[in-house]
């Protein structure tokens, strides 16, 4: 298995910036969402993008690994 | 036959029934080191994420997470984040780990140091510092079982009393059962969890308010500030958060139990099809978030959040559920204090034990050493429990604190050839010092900051300024591409 690509590794940032860097913005309460407080339903939607993600860095290296340079 | 006896009666039932699936599923196996600590390094993808899953959901997840959300508010949510995140890391590190792992017959993280820098000393700092800072981790679930009895019980049998007996049980099933055993006990033990997690999610606020959305609204009215950060404390704060989501997700492999489940795997890809599955299993906390938040108007003044769940469930449900639900804490208890106590024994017997003074081991030995390190793992951590009252989620980041500062030397080692093992050790030294002096002095937080945090980004310039002034050494595990002229 090589290293992790550039691609993927850059996916991986995303729900970091989602769920982690961005908490200023989105840490209140109103408007709530479903009856939740806006920062609890922030969270949820991000645990869902965040599966997407893995599933998409997943595709990435899957297809790399198809083509990419075998090792001897 | 009065409340506390039906409850009572229904966790022990369960509490036995997990015993039996797990004690079954070990039988007919010979019982060597390979077999008892990595399952043989058999486990499909199913068998991986009911593992995980056992580790990661404990009573922390189940009354730490709602007894913050009662006695912090706000802050609670970094639970979410953190585990999540987690999952995101360990899909650039696990899948390697486990390949090194395969070709290099490794079995725990200090084999992996060990085999990387080519040193005796850091693989035992690693392994010493590991059982170390896994005790408040077991602390931990020794004191979930403890809260869980004293409340099912109504108050009639002392804590004491019941983690005793919690500490007998888990060192019998781990000392006759092995991981295969536990992996098993998780399918009960999670299932359960699912079923108290909604019931108590979706029923209490419905009983109570008439659904989720009026809870809310009348917890953001009586406390405006309950719900966003720092909650009902005064630091933690948007940097708080920060700091301690990427120090946990960063930690939430280094975990001498942790890291070592990535060997237990079938193939690498398992782990990375992991990585994109489990998150989804964080929607059950949110129901018990729910819960420690109703708790706040519903039964307040509580003197230990940690109780605010099951103090609300034994006010809310017929004692036979009560019964259920402390049966699903007790096994969400005993699944990770058994992992816990597996890889911790295996580690004390195999990586400080026999390099340091008896090299000849044989591998039966080692085997038999480690169950006797149950025993007295268990025992410690009992003693410490007993002597100890801080909150479960405060054990966690103290334990988090100390085993994320072995990153470092994990990340730079699989990805950075020019590390070397003076830097890895220095840093690691730096970093446990000060974590430890920032924790013990309570100047955690720091400016704001997690203190392991803090401690944290100065452990990864000390391995990186020391590596450079240090000569270079070759990589003894290079990873495939590297292979290639």
């Amino acid at each position: 298995m090589q290293r992790p690509s550039l691609i993927a590794v850059i996916i991986g940032l995303i729900p970091f910036l989602g769920m982690c860097f961005t908490v200023p913005w989105w840490d209140r309460v109103s408007p709530m969402i479903f009856g939740l407080p806006f920062n609890l339903f922030w969270l949820m939607l991000w645990i869902v993008l965040s599966s997407v993600c893995m599933a998409l860095a997943h595709r990435v290296e899957q297809s790399r690994r198809k083509k990419g340079p075998t090792t001897p | 036959m009065t409340p506390a006896v039906v409850a009572m009666s229904i966790i022990f039932v369960i509490v036995l029934a997990g015993t039996l699936i797990g004690l079954r599923a070990g039988k007919g196996r010979e019982m060597n080191l390979e077999e008892w600590s990595i399952a043989g390094r058999s486990f499909g993808l199913l068998f991986m994420w009911l593992l995980m899953a056992g580790e990661i959901y404990t009573t922390f997840a189940f009354l730490g997470a709602s007894g913050w959300a009662y006695s912090r508010g706000g802050p609670a949510l970094y639970i979410m984040a953190y585990i999540t995140l987690g999952y995101v890391v360990s899909f650039y590190i696990l899948p390697y780990i486990w390949e090194l792992g395969q070709r290099h017959g490794l079995q725990t993280q200090s084999d992996f140091f060990e085999r990387r820098y080519g040193s005796r000393f850091l693989p035992l700092l690693v392994s010493l510092v590991g059982v170390l800072f896994v005790i408040p981790y077991l602390q931990i679930q020794l004191t979930g079982l403890g809260i869980i009895v004293q409340v099912a019980s109504f108050d009639q049998i002392p804590r004491t009393v019941s983690m005793l007996i919690a500490v007998c049980v888990v060192a019998m099933f781990v000392y006759f059962g092995g991981m295969r055993s536990v992996a098993w006990v998780s399918v009960l033990k999670d299932l359960l969890m699912i079923v108290a997690a909604l019931s108590i999610g979706i029923f209490v606020p419905w009983h109570y308010f008439g659904g989720v959305s009026p809870m809310f609204h009348a917890l953001a009215a009586a406390h405006p500030t309950h719900l966003v950060m720092p909650g009902a404390t005064k630091t933690m704060g948007h940097g708080w958060f920060i700091s301690t989501v990427v120090l946990s997700a960063c930690g939430f492999y280094m975990w001498p139990h942790t890291f070592g489940a990535a060997f237990t795997a079938r193939n690498g890809d398992i782990l990375r099809r992991n990585a994109i599955v489990t998150p989804l299993y964080t929607l059950s906390l949110v129901f018990i978030l729910i819960t420690g938040f109703a708790a706040v108007l519903i039964v307040p003044g509580l003197p230990n959040g940690d109780m605010s769940l099951l103090v609300l469930a034994r006010k809310t449900f017929p004692a036979w559920f009560l019964g259920v639900i402390g049966g699903a804490g007790a096994l969400t208890a005993m699944v990770p204090a058994a992992i816990i106590l597996l890889t911790a024994s295996t580690l004390f017997a195999k990586n400080v034990f026999r390099p340091v003074f008896a090299a000849q081991m044989s591998e039966d030995s080692v085997a038999r050493l480690a169950k006797v390190m149950v025993l007295v793992l268990a025992l410690t951590s009992f003693w410490l429990a007993l002597h100890s009252s801080t909150t479960l989620v405060a054990l966690l980041l103290l334990g988090y604190a100390g085993v994320t500062q072995f990153f470092p030397g994990v990340v730079l080692g699989l990805f950075w050839g020019r590390v070397t093992s003076a830097g890895v050790i220095a840093g690691l030294l730096v970093g446990l010092a000060l974590a430890s002096f920032l924790m013990f002095s309570h100047r955690d937080p720091f400016f704001g900051l997690n203190a392991g945090f803090v401690a944290l980004v100065l452990n990864f310039v000390v391995t990186i300024g020391v590596s450079f002034s240090t000569r270079p050494q070759v990589n003894p595990l290079p990873l495939p591409a590297e292979e290639r002229p």
